[in-house]
């Protein structure tokens, strides 16, 4: 329990110590840590910064998303009017044929009736010429009274 | 407990240093040295605490060399925990800036807490272990064969790291405040007046003077009066079971205590040495 020469080896011992540890153990040990930190600072920076970009992203998607779904809307939209309008179109270009088919079907009908007419008429001077010639016989010449036979067939 | 003793003879053979000094027939041990005064060697002292100062460098230089800022071995974040607990202690006491003073707690926590533990080694191990030794290589007898595991039960130790603290502090002082300002305040404080130089020098050198000496005295008082009560305990039979469990398991407490106010103290004296008033 007394002081004796253990002391100053026990001091070099401690000085040798402090040195080996000051030189060797520490530097390289709180160096690894300081890096570290560093690296798990930066990591969660960029966590947070890959966050904030993700979120924008999505909001830009959906974004994205709502205005390709307005313009569908937009197209479908446009396509049933201009469906519609080739309908009607349509339609009208058929209204407008039958029209003119059933114009053009009166108009013949009209044309071969007065045709037809006409030609009873005349079948019908004849008829008539021919049954005065009948009754009248030899009488009548048929050249001398053709301006009678004429106004005759006009009156029919 | 060897029963061929007497009781106080077993106390006084458990806390009896190995010793070796150098006499005119060569070299001596344990009782021959008895009067060879100052220039004595405690050879269990400097055996065991180089042995662990050495375990504690080889351990944690293998985790510095090893160390990696990516994912660490698990060996080397229990060293980096303790290495931040030094640290953080560091940091939040000692505000100037210097790379001695986070390694040089950093070695007397874990130094002195490992020569602590050895408190927790069964009294009789080691010196039974080394009376067989000694008994058998060296044809002695066990009773003559001293060794005292626990260095921390040595002021030879905890003076010599006290003093190494305390050349320290006043290399610390000198180099912050200069000469002229470390003399003016072992001289002018507290009484900032001439008349008093001789009363303020004689308080602040006890002052100064009680910071290694109280630093030396409690971690040897603490230490050597926890392995004489291990050792009383060893002697009352088999009543010393429980006992002595119950006091290991306060101990696990006090040691590394013991270790963590020896550092602590350190950082502070060392701060109040570099502090400028």
């Amino acid at each position: 329990m007394n002081i004796n020469a253990t002391l100053f080896g026990q001091l070099i011992a401690f000085i040798v110590f402090v040195w080996f540890c000051k030189s060797y153990v520490w530097p390289p040990l709180m160096a690894a840590i300081e890096e570290r930190q560093k690296k798990i600072a930066d990591g969660l920076a960029a966590s947070d910064r890959a966050e904030k970009d993700l979120e924008l992203a999505q909001a830009k998607a959906s974004e994205q998303l709502k205005e390709a779904k307005a313009q569908a809307a937009e197209i479908i939209e446009q396509a049933k009017k201009r469906g519609n309008q080739l309908v009607d179109e349509e339609t009208q270009r058929g209204h407008a044929e039958r029209e003119k088919i059933i114009t053009q079907g009166y108009a013949e009908i009209e044309a071969e009736r007065n045709r037809a007419k006409e030609e009873l008429r005349k079948q019908v001077a004849a008829l008539a010429v021919a049954g005065a010639q009948q009754i009248l016989e030899r009488e009548i010449d048929a050249s001398a009274q053709s301006d009678i036979v004429e106004k005759l067939v006009a009156e029919l | 407990m060897a029963s061929e003793y007497t009781t106080s003879e077993y106390i006084k053979h458990h806390l009896t240093n190995a010793s070796m000094c150098s006499t005119d027939n060569g070299i001596a041990f344990n009782a021959e040295c008895a009067d060879a005064g100052f220039w004595v060697w405690h050879i269990d002292t400097l055996g065991w605490s180089i042995t662990l100062g050495l375990l504690f460098l080889f351990l944690f230089r293998s985790a510095a060399k090893k160390a990696t800022t990516g994912v660490p071995s698990k060996w080397q974040a229990f060293v980096e925990l303790v290495i931040e607990f030094v640290d953080d202690n560091v940091k939040s006491t000692f505000h100037g800036k210097s790379d001695l003073i986070a390694p040089l707690a950093l070695t007397i926590f874990v130094w002195v807490l490992l020569m602590n533990l050895m408190d927790l080694v069964p009294v009789d191990v080691i010196p039974m272990i080394a009376g067989a030794i000694g008994e058998t290589f060296f044809g002695m007898d066990p009773h003559d064969v001293y060794i005292k595991a626990v260095p921390t039960t040595d002021l030879n130790l905890t003076a010599a790291l006290a003093l190494g603290v305390f050349v320290l502090i006043v290399f610390y002082s000198i180099k912050i405040k200069g000469v002229s300002g470390f003399t003016k305040e072992l001289t002018m404080q507290p009484f900032g007046h001439w008349v008093f130089i001789p009363a303020n020098f004689i308080l602040e050198t006890v002052t100064l003077l009680a910071r290694p000496l109280s630093l030396a005295l409690r971690l040897f008082g603490n230490l050597y009066a926890s392995e004489l009560i291990f050792i009383l305990i060893a002697t009352v039979g088999y009543f010393q079971l429980p006992l002595h469990f119950a006091w290991a398991v306060f101990h696990i407490l006090v040691l590394p205590l013991q270790a963590f106010i020896f550092m602590m103290l350190t950082i502070v004296y060392l701060s109040l040495a570099s502090e400028d008033h």
